[in-house]
Protein backbone atom coordinates (compact mmCIF):
# COMPACT_ATOMS: atom_id res chain seq x y z
CA UNK A 1 0.00 0.00 0.00
CA UNK A 2 1.38 3.31 -1.01
CA UNK A 3 1.39 5.32 2.16
CA UNK A 4 2.00 8.48 0.16
CA UNK A 5 -1.31 8.30 -1.62
CA UNK A 6 -3.64 10.91 -0.26
CA UNK A 7 -6.64 9.72 1.63
CA UNK A 8 -9.79 10.08 -0.44
CA UNK A 9 -11.77 13.00 0.82
CA UNK A 10 -15.38 12.34 1.57
CA UNK A 11 -17.51 13.90 -1.14
CA UNK A 12 -20.42 15.79 0.29
CA UNK A 13 -23.59 15.25 -1.73
CA UNK A 14 -24.26 18.54 -3.46
CA UNK A 15 -27.69 19.74 -2.38
CA UNK A 16 -30.06 19.71 -5.32
CA UNK A 17 -30.79 23.25 -6.30
CA UNK A 18 -34.52 23.92 -6.09
CA UNK A 19 -36.50 25.09 -9.05
CA UNK A 20 -38.27 28.43 -9.00
CA UNK A 21 -42.00 28.05 -9.61
CA UNK A 22 -44.53 30.73 -10.52
CA UNK A 23 -48.20 29.93 -10.00
CA UNK A 24 -50.98 31.52 -12.08
CA UNK A 25 -53.07 34.36 -10.68
CA UNK A 26 -56.33 32.44 -11.04
CA UNK A 27 -54.97 29.56 -8.96
CA UNK A 28 -53.99 31.61 -5.93
CA UNK A 29 -57.52 32.41 -4.68
CA UNK A 30 -58.31 28.68 -4.65
CA UNK A 31 -55.53 28.09 -2.10
CA UNK A 32 -55.48 31.31 -0.10
CA UNK A 33 -52.13 30.78 1.61
CA UNK A 34 -50.31 29.77 -1.56
CA UNK A 35 -47.74 32.30 -2.81
CA UNK A 36 -47.44 33.27 -6.46
CA UNK A 37 -43.74 32.37 -6.47
CA UNK A 38 -41.88 29.72 -4.51
CA UNK A 39 -38.90 27.35 -4.59
CA UNK A 40 -39.41 23.58 -4.67
CA UNK A 41 -37.02 20.62 -4.84
CA UNK A 42 -38.28 18.29 -7.56
CA UNK A 43 -36.74 16.16 -10.32
CA UNK A 44 -39.71 16.16 -12.72
CA UNK A 45 -42.81 18.21 -13.37
CA UNK A 46 -44.89 15.41 -11.89
CA UNK A 47 -42.77 15.46 -8.71
CA UNK A 48 -43.20 19.22 -8.59
CA UNK A 49 -46.99 18.95 -8.81
CA UNK A 50 -46.94 16.30 -6.07
CA UNK A 51 -44.87 18.60 -3.88
CA UNK A 52 -47.34 21.43 -4.42
CA UNK A 53 -50.23 19.07 -3.63
CA UNK A 54 -48.54 17.98 -0.40
CA UNK A 55 -48.39 21.59 0.75
CA UNK A 56 -51.79 22.64 -0.62
CA UNK A 57 -54.00 19.57 -0.82
CA UNK A 58 -56.07 19.55 -3.98
CA UNK A 59 -53.67 21.62 -6.06
CA UNK A 60 -52.71 18.62 -8.22
CA UNK A 61 -56.36 18.26 -9.31
CA UNK A 62 -56.39 21.84 -10.51
CA UNK A 63 -53.24 21.47 -12.60
CA UNK A 64 -53.60 17.86 -13.80
CA UNK A 65 -56.47 15.64 -14.88
CA UNK A 66 -56.90 11.94 -14.16
CA UNK A 67 -55.40 10.78 -17.48
CA UNK A 68 -52.95 11.73 -15.89
CA UNK A 69 -51.83 14.78 -17.86
CA UNK A 70 -51.50 18.51 -17.47
CA UNK A 71 -54.98 19.91 -18.01
CA UNK A 72 -55.87 20.91 -21.56
CA UNK A 73 -56.07 24.62 -20.77
CA UNK A 74 -53.08 24.71 -18.44
CA UNK A 75 -49.48 25.09 -19.57
CA UNK A 76 -46.20 24.35 -17.83
CA UNK A 77 -43.04 25.98 -19.15
CA UNK A 78 -39.57 24.91 -17.97
CA UNK A 79 -36.77 27.29 -18.90
CA UNK A 80 -38.98 28.65 -21.67
CA UNK A 81 -40.08 25.31 -23.14
CA UNK A 82 -43.65 24.03 -22.89
CA UNK A 83 -43.45 20.54 -21.38
CA UNK A 84 -45.52 17.62 -20.10
CA UNK A 85 -45.81 15.92 -16.74
CA UNK A 86 -42.84 13.60 -17.31
CA UNK A 87 -40.40 16.36 -18.19
CA UNK A 88 -37.23 16.50 -16.06
CA UNK A 89 -36.44 19.63 -14.10
CA UNK A 90 -32.85 20.80 -14.33
CA UNK A 91 -31.52 22.09 -11.02
CA UNK A 92 -32.43 25.74 -10.60
CA UNK A 93 -34.88 25.70 -13.51
CA UNK A 94 -37.43 28.43 -13.98
CA UNK A 95 -40.92 26.91 -14.03
CA UNK A 96 -44.03 28.80 -15.04
CA UNK A 97 -47.45 27.23 -14.49
CA UNK A 98 -49.87 29.27 -16.57
CA UNK A 99 -53.54 29.35 -17.45
CA UNK A 100 -54.03 29.23 -21.21
CA UNK A 101 -55.66 32.13 -23.02
CA UNK A 102 -58.34 29.73 -24.24
CA UNK A 103 -59.72 28.67 -20.92
CA UNK A 104 -61.65 31.64 -19.56
CA UNK B 1 -87.18 33.41 14.57
CA UNK B 2 -88.36 34.59 11.16
CA UNK B 3 -87.52 32.35 8.25
CA UNK B 4 -85.53 33.54 5.28
CA UNK B 5 -86.05 32.27 1.76
CA UNK B 6 -82.79 31.71 -0.09
CA UNK B 7 -82.76 31.32 -3.86
CA UNK B 8 -79.57 29.57 -4.90
CA UNK B 9 -78.51 30.41 -8.43
CA UNK B 10 -75.89 28.77 -10.62
CA UNK B 11 -74.55 30.74 -13.58
CA UNK B 12 -71.86 30.49 -16.22
CA UNK B 13 -69.85 32.92 -14.10
CA UNK B 14 -70.26 31.86 -10.51
CA UNK B 15 -72.98 31.23 -7.95
CA UNK B 16 -75.35 33.84 -6.53
CA UNK B 17 -77.66 33.76 -3.51
CA UNK B 18 -80.83 35.86 -3.26
CA UNK B 19 -82.61 36.24 0.06
CA UNK B 20 -85.94 37.56 1.26
CA UNK B 21 -88.31 37.34 4.17
CA UNK B 22 -91.32 35.03 3.65
CA UNK B 23 -93.33 37.82 2.01
CA UNK B 24 -90.92 37.48 -0.93
CA UNK B 25 -91.44 41.06 -2.11
CA UNK B 26 -87.97 42.49 -1.56
CA UNK B 27 -84.81 40.61 -2.29
CA UNK B 28 -81.12 41.05 -1.71
CA UNK B 29 -78.60 39.41 -4.02
CA UNK B 30 -75.05 38.38 -3.23
CA UNK B 31 -72.37 37.00 -5.51
CA UNK B 32 -70.72 36.03 -7.71
CA UNK B 33 -69.24 33.25 -5.59
CA UNK B 34 -66.92 30.33 -6.40
CA UNK B 35 -64.31 32.54 -8.09
CA UNK B 36 -66.71 33.01 -11.04
CA UNK B 37 -66.32 29.37 -12.08
CA UNK B 38 -69.06 28.02 -14.34
CA UNK B 39 -71.51 26.61 -11.80
CA UNK B 40 -74.10 24.11 -12.99
CA UNK B 41 -76.04 23.49 -9.78
CA UNK B 42 -76.32 25.00 -6.29
CA UNK B 43 -78.20 23.30 -3.46
CA UNK B 44 -78.38 23.56 0.32
CA UNK B 45 -78.62 20.90 2.97
CA UNK B 46 -81.67 22.01 4.96
CA UNK B 47 -80.38 20.09 7.97
CA UNK B 48 -77.10 22.00 8.26
CA UNK B 49 -77.52 25.07 6.09
CA UNK B 50 -74.38 24.20 4.13
CA UNK B 51 -74.56 25.40 0.54
CA UNK B 52 -72.97 23.25 -2.15
CA UNK B 53 -72.12 24.44 -5.66
CA UNK B 54 -71.15 22.11 -8.49
CA UNK B 55 -69.22 23.13 -11.54
CA UNK B 56 -66.28 22.81 -13.80
CA UNK B 57 -63.70 25.35 -14.82
CA UNK B 58 -62.01 25.12 -18.22
CA UNK B 59 -58.62 25.68 -16.62
CA UNK B 60 -58.98 23.81 -13.36
CA UNK B 61 -61.51 21.04 -14.00
CA UNK B 62 -64.41 19.81 -11.87
CA UNK B 63 -65.09 20.58 -8.24
CA UNK B 64 -67.80 20.86 -5.64
CA UNK B 65 -67.70 24.02 -3.57
CA UNK B 66 -69.09 24.29 -0.05
CA UNK B 67 -70.03 27.24 2.16
CA UNK B 68 -71.06 26.85 5.78
CA UNK B 69 -71.80 30.55 6.24
CA UNK B 70 -74.35 31.15 3.48
CA UNK B 71 -71.86 32.21 0.89
CA UNK B 72 -69.46 34.35 2.91
CA UNK B 73 -66.57 31.86 2.61
CA UNK B 74 -66.09 28.83 0.40
CA UNK B 75 -63.88 25.78 0.09
CA UNK B 76 -63.69 23.42 -2.85
CA UNK B 77 -62.67 19.82 -3.44
CA UNK B 78 -62.51 17.19 -6.12
CA UNK B 79 -60.68 14.55 -4.07
CA UNK B 80 -61.79 11.20 -5.47
CA UNK B 81 -63.94 12.85 -8.09
CA UNK B 82 -62.17 11.07 -10.93
CA UNK B 83 -62.38 8.07 -13.22
CA UNK B 84 -59.53 5.58 -13.55
CA UNK B 85 -56.31 6.61 -15.31
CA UNK B 86 -56.69 6.38 -19.07
CA UNK B 87 -60.42 7.04 -19.10
CA UNK B 88 -61.79 10.34 -20.37
CA UNK B 89 -61.36 12.71 -17.41
CA UNK B 90 -64.32 14.35 -15.72
CA UNK B 91 -64.94 17.77 -17.21
CA UNK B 92 -67.53 19.19 -14.83
CA UNK B 93 -69.96 18.40 -12.05
CA UNK B 94 -73.52 18.93 -13.24
CA UNK B 95 -75.94 18.07 -10.50
CA UNK B 96 -76.15 17.58 -6.74
CA UNK B 97 -78.60 15.97 -4.34
CA UNK B 98 -78.43 15.37 -0.60
CA UNK B 99 -80.30 13.10 1.81
CA UNK B 100 -79.44 12.32 5.42
CA UNK B 101 -76.00 13.84 5.05
CA UNK B 102 -75.08 11.79 1.98
CA UNK B 103 -74.24 14.04 -0.94
CA UNK B 104 -74.45 12.84 -4.55
CA UNK B 105 -72.85 14.43 -7.60
CA UNK B 106 -73.61 13.76 -11.25
CA UNK B 107 -70.79 14.51 -13.66
CA UNK B 108 -69.75 14.80 -17.31
CA UNK B 109 -68.97 12.32 -18.86
CA UNK B 110 -71.95 10.72 -17.20
CA UNK B 111 -71.34 9.09 -13.85
CA UNK B 112 -72.40 9.33 -10.23
CA UNK B 113 -70.29 10.03 -7.14
CA UNK B 114 -71.10 9.97 -3.44
CA UNK B 115 -69.66 11.86 -0.47
CA UNK B 116 -70.33 11.13 3.19
CA UNK B 117 -68.13 13.93 4.54
CA UNK B 118 -69.80 17.01 3.15
CA UNK B 119 -68.05 16.98 -0.20
CA UNK B 120 -64.48 16.80 1.10
CA UNK B 121 -63.90 13.37 -0.48
CA UNK B 122 -65.81 11.43 -3.10
CA UNK B 123 -66.24 7.80 -4.12
CA UNK B 124 -67.46 6.54 -7.47
CA UNK B 125 -70.86 4.81 -7.59
CA UNK B 126 -69.38 2.57 -10.24
CA UNK B 127 -72.38 0.33 -10.86
CA UNK B 128 -73.99 2.91 -13.14
CA UNK B 129 -71.10 3.02 -15.60
CA UNK B 130 -70.91 -0.77 -15.46
CA UNK B 131 -74.36 -0.95 -17.03
CA UNK B 132 -74.13 -2.96 -20.27
CA UNK B 133 -75.82 -0.17 -22.23
CA UNK B 134 -72.99 2.31 -21.57
CA UNK B 135 -71.31 1.85 -24.99
CA UNK B 136 -74.58 3.10 -26.50
CA UNK B 137 -74.73 6.30 -24.44
CA UNK B 138 -74.51 9.29 -26.76
CA UNK B 139 -73.90 12.88 -25.66
CA UNK B 140 -76.68 15.42 -26.14
CA UNK B 141 -76.07 19.04 -27.06
CA UNK B 142 -74.81 19.79 -23.56
CA UNK B 143 -72.49 16.79 -23.49
CA UNK B 144 -72.87 13.32 -21.97
CA UNK B 145 -74.10 14.69 -18.67
CA UNK B 146 -75.76 13.23 -15.61
CA UNK B 147 -78.03 16.15 -14.77
CA UNK B 148 -80.90 14.81 -12.67
CA UNK B 149 -80.56 12.96 -9.36
CA UNK B 150 -83.79 12.02 -7.57
CA UNK B 151 -83.44 10.40 -4.15
CA UNK B 152 -86.23 8.37 -2.59
CA UNK B 153 -87.36 10.26 0.51
CA UNK B 154 -87.45 7.17 2.76
CA UNK B 155 -85.56 4.32 1.07
CA UNK B 156 -81.84 5.14 0.85
CA UNK B 157 -81.35 2.34 -1.67
CA UNK B 158 -83.46 3.96 -4.36
CA UNK B 159 -82.07 6.58 -6.72
CA UNK B 160 -83.19 7.77 -10.14
CA UNK B 161 -80.79 9.57 -12.48
CA UNK B 162 -81.27 11.28 -15.83
CA UNK B 163 -78.50 11.18 -18.43
CA UNK B 164 -78.50 13.08 -21.70
CA UNK B 165 -78.98 11.27 -23.85
CA UNK B 166 -78.99 7.80 -22.34
CA UNK B 167 -82.27 8.19 -20.48
CA UNK B 168 -83.50 7.49 -16.97
CA UNK B 169 -81.93 4.78 -14.80
CA UNK B 170 -83.01 3.50 -11.39
CA UNK B 171 -81.32 1.55 -8.64
CA UNK B 172 -82.87 -0.33 -5.72
CA UNK B 173 -79.57 -1.16 -4.03
CA UNK B 174 -77.85 2.16 -3.52
CA UNK B 175 -76.14 2.15 -6.89
CA UNK B 176 -74.75 -1.37 -7.25
CA UNK B 177 -77.14 -2.29 -10.05
CA UNK B 178 -79.26 -0.13 -12.32
CA UNK B 179 -82.10 -0.61 -14.77
CA UNK B 180 -83.35 1.70 -17.53
CA UNK B 181 -86.69 3.42 -16.84
CA UNK B 182 -87.62 4.78 -20.25
CA UNK B 183 -90.65 2.79 -21.37
CA UNK B 184 -93.14 5.10 -23.06
CA UNK B 185 -90.76 8.01 -23.71
CA UNK B 186 -89.99 8.86 -27.32
CA UNK B 187 -86.80 9.40 -29.21
CA UNK B 188 -88.05 11.35 -32.23
CA UNK B 189 -84.52 11.68 -33.57
CA UNK B 190 -84.30 7.93 -34.22
CA UNK B 191 -85.57 6.10 -37.31
CA UNK B 192 -89.35 5.69 -37.23
CA UNK B 193 -89.31 2.05 -36.15
CA UNK B 194 -86.82 2.70 -33.31
CA UNK B 195 -88.43 5.60 -31.45
CA UNK B 196 -89.10 3.74 -28.20
CA UNK B 197 -85.73 2.15 -27.37
CA UNK B 198 -84.80 0.74 -23.98
CA UNK B 199 -82.09 3.42 -23.61
CA UNK B 200 -81.00 6.46 -25.62
CA UNK B 201 -83.80 8.89 -24.77
CA UNK B 202 -82.85 12.52 -24.30
CA UNK B 203 -84.25 13.16 -20.84
CA UNK B 204 -83.90 16.82 -19.85
CA UNK B 205 -85.15 16.81 -16.26
CA UNK B 206 -86.89 14.48 -13.81
CA UNK B 207 -88.57 15.47 -10.54
CA UNK B 208 -90.54 13.58 -7.91
CA UNK B 209 -94.03 14.54 -6.76
CA UNK B 210 -94.21 15.42 -3.08
CA UNK B 211 -95.48 12.71 -0.78
CA UNK B 212 -95.70 10.17 -3.59
CA UNK B 213 -92.37 8.58 -4.52
CA UNK B 214 -94.02 6.52 -7.24
CA UNK B 215 -94.97 9.64 -9.15
CA UNK B 216 -92.27 11.19 -11.30
CA UNK B 217 -92.52 13.93 -13.88
CA UNK B 218 -90.17 14.23 -16.81
CA UNK B 219 -89.37 16.95 -19.31
CA UNK B 220 -87.78 15.25 -22.27
CA UNK B 221 -86.31 16.58 -25.50
CA UNK B 222 -89.30 14.82 -27.05
CA UNK B 223 -92.30 15.40 -24.83
CA UNK B 224 -93.47 15.77 -21.26
CA UNK B 225 -94.32 12.71 -19.20
CA UNK B 226 -95.72 11.44 -15.91
CA UNK B 227 -95.03 8.09 -14.28
CA UNK B 228 -97.08 6.63 -11.44
CA UNK B 229 -94.93 3.54 -10.97
CA UNK B 230 -91.51 4.97 -10.22
CA UNK B 231 -90.57 5.37 -13.85
CA UNK B 232 -91.29 1.81 -14.98
CA UNK B 233 -93.76 3.25 -17.48
CA UNK B 234 -94.31 6.82 -18.64
CA UNK B 235 -97.39 8.51 -20.04
CA UNK B 236 -97.38 11.61 -22.20
CA UNK B 237 -98.81 14.74 -20.59
CA UNK B 238 -97.98 17.10 -23.44
CA UNK B 239 -101.55 17.64 -24.70
CA UNK B 240 -102.53 21.23 -24.06
CA UNK B 241 -98.97 22.52 -24.02
CA UNK B 242 -97.62 24.79 -26.77
CA UNK B 243 -94.77 22.46 -27.71
CA UNK B 244 -93.21 19.14 -26.81
CA UNK B 245 -89.83 20.72 -26.04
CA UNK B 246 -88.41 22.32 -22.92
CA UNK B 247 -85.79 21.78 -20.28
CA UNK B 248 -86.84 22.19 -16.61
CA UNK B 249 -89.67 20.82 -14.50
CA UNK B 250 -90.52 21.89 -10.95
CA UNK B 251 -92.84 20.03 -8.60
CA UNK B 252 -95.08 21.73 -6.06
CA UNK B 253 -93.83 21.29 -2.47
CA UNK B 254 -97.08 19.67 -1.23
CA UNK B 255 -99.47 18.91 -4.09
CA UNK B 256 -98.43 15.86 -6.15
CA UNK B 257 -100.80 16.88 -8.97
CA UNK B 258 -99.18 20.28 -9.42
CA UNK B 259 -96.26 20.81 -11.77
CA UNK B 260 -94.57 23.74 -13.49
CA UNK B 261 -92.97 23.55 -16.95
CA UNK B 262 -91.31 26.07 -19.26
CA UNK B 263 -92.07 24.87 -22.79
CA UNK B 264 -89.92 26.39 -25.53
CA UNK B 265 -90.85 26.82 -29.16
CA UNK B 266 -89.01 23.73 -30.38
CA UNK B 267 -85.61 22.16 -30.65
CA UNK B 268 -84.85 23.49 -34.16
CA UNK B 269 -86.61 26.86 -33.93
CA UNK B 270 -84.40 28.79 -31.54
CA UNK B 271 -85.39 27.23 -28.22
CA UNK B 272 -87.02 30.35 -26.81
CA UNK B 273 -90.46 31.19 -25.44
CA UNK B 274 -93.22 30.28 -27.93
CA UNK B 275 -94.16 33.35 -30.03
CA UNK B 276 -91.53 35.22 -27.97
CA UNK B 277 -94.09 35.63 -25.16
CA UNK B 278 -93.01 34.62 -21.67
CA UNK B 279 -95.05 31.93 -19.93
CA UNK B 280 -94.68 29.22 -17.33
CA UNK B 281 -97.24 26.46 -17.70
CA UNK B 282 -98.93 25.03 -14.61
CA UNK B 283 -101.02 21.92 -14.11
CA UNK B 284 -103.01 21.17 -10.98
CA UNK B 285 -104.34 17.94 -12.47
CA UNK B 286 -101.28 15.81 -12.85
CA UNK B 287 -100.66 17.00 -16.37
CA UNK B 288 -104.13 16.38 -17.80
CA UNK B 289 -104.89 20.12 -18.03
CA UNK B 290 -102.56 23.10 -18.37
CA UNK B 291 -102.75 26.86 -17.94
CA UNK B 292 -100.24 29.47 -19.10
CA UNK B 293 -99.11 31.80 -16.32
CA UNK B 294 -97.99 35.05 -17.93
CA UNK B 295 -98.79 37.97 -15.58
CA UNK B 296 -95.64 39.96 -15.05
CA UNK B 297 -93.66 38.17 -17.74
CA UNK B 298 -92.71 39.95 -20.98
CA UNK B 299 -95.28 39.38 -23.72
CA UNK B 300 -93.17 40.57 -26.60
CA UNK B 301 -89.60 39.98 -27.66
CA UNK B 302 -89.04 37.28 -25.04
CA UNK B 303 -86.26 35.47 -26.82
CA UNK B 304 -85.04 33.60 -23.78
CA UNK B 305 -84.90 29.98 -22.78
CA UNK B 306 -84.87 28.29 -19.38
CA UNK B 307 -82.22 25.64 -18.88
CA UNK B 308 -82.77 22.20 -17.39
CA UNK B 309 -82.03 22.95 -13.75
CA UNK B 310 -83.17 26.57 -13.74
CA UNK B 311 -86.65 26.33 -12.18
CA UNK B 312 -87.67 25.52 -8.61
CA UNK B 313 -90.37 25.98 -5.97
CA UNK B 314 -90.05 26.90 -2.32
CA UNK B 315 -91.85 25.22 0.58
CA UNK B 316 -93.80 28.27 1.80
CA UNK B 317 -97.58 28.72 1.66
CA UNK B 318 -98.51 29.68 -1.00
CA UNK B 319 -95.55 28.11 -2.76
CA UNK B 320 -93.03 30.34 -4.48
CA UNK B 321 -91.88 29.50 -7.99
CA UNK B 322 -88.61 30.72 -9.47
CA UNK B 323 -86.87 30.44 -12.82
CA UNK B 324 -83.77 31.87 -14.40
CA UNK B 325 -83.29 32.61 -18.07
CA UNK B 326 -80.36 31.97 -20.32
CA UNK B 327 -80.25 35.76 -20.78
CA UNK B 328 -79.66 36.33 -17.09
CA UNK B 329 -83.00 37.34 -15.61
CA UNK B 330 -84.23 35.67 -12.43
CA UNK B 331 -88.04 35.66 -12.07
CA UNK B 332 -89.99 34.96 -8.91
CA UNK B 333 -93.61 34.26 -8.12
CA UNK B 334 -94.90 34.28 -4.53
CA UNK B 335 -98.32 32.94 -5.53
CA UNK B 336 -97.72 29.59 -7.25
CA UNK B 337 -97.13 31.16 -10.64
CA UNK B 338 -100.20 33.44 -10.78
CA UNK B 339 -97.98 36.53 -11.04
CA UNK B 340 -94.32 37.14 -11.64
CA UNK B 341 -91.69 39.79 -11.01
CA UNK B 342 -88.04 39.97 -11.95
CA UNK B 343 -85.84 39.38 -8.93
CA UNK B 344 -82.62 40.23 -10.78
CA UNK B 345 -81.59 41.28 -14.27
CA UNK B 346 -78.32 41.06 -16.18
CA UNK B 347 -76.86 38.03 -14.43
CA UNK B 348 -74.68 35.66 -16.44
CA UNK B 349 -76.44 32.76 -18.18
CA UNK B 350 -78.48 31.09 -15.44
CA UNK B 351 -77.92 27.36 -15.31
CA UNK B 352 -79.70 26.41 -12.10
CA UNK B 353 -82.18 27.65 -9.50
CA UNK B 354 -82.93 25.97 -6.17
CA UNK B 355 -84.41 27.21 -2.90
CA UNK B 356 -84.07 26.61 0.80
CA UNK B 357 -86.03 28.15 3.67
CA UNK B 358 -84.04 28.53 6.88
CA UNK B 359 -83.96 30.70 9.97
CA UNK B 360 -82.29 34.01 9.23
Amino acid sequence: MDSLAPDPKPVAAEPRRPVCVRLPAALAPLFPDAPRRLEVEAATVSDLVDALDARWPGMRDRICDSTPAIRRHMNVFVDGERVGLDAPLPPGADVFILTAISGG
Amino acid sequence: MTDTVFVLVGTRKGAFIAASDPARREWSLKGPFCETWPINHVIADPATGTVYAAGGNEWFGPAVWASKDRGETWTHSSAGLAYAAGETPIKAVWSLAIRDGVLYAGVEPAGLFRSTDGGETWSHVAGLRDHPSRPQWQPGGGGLILHSIVLHPRDPGQIWVGISSAGVFHTFDGGETWSPRNRGTRADYMPEDQRYPEVGQCVHCIVMAPGNPDRLYQQNHCGMYRSDDGGVTWESIEEGLPSTFGFPAAAHPRDPDQLFLAPLNGDIQGRFMPDAKGAIWRTRKGGTAWEAKREGLPQENAYFGVLRQAMATDRLEPAGVYFGTNSGTLYASADEGDSWAALAHHLPVITSVETVVMPA
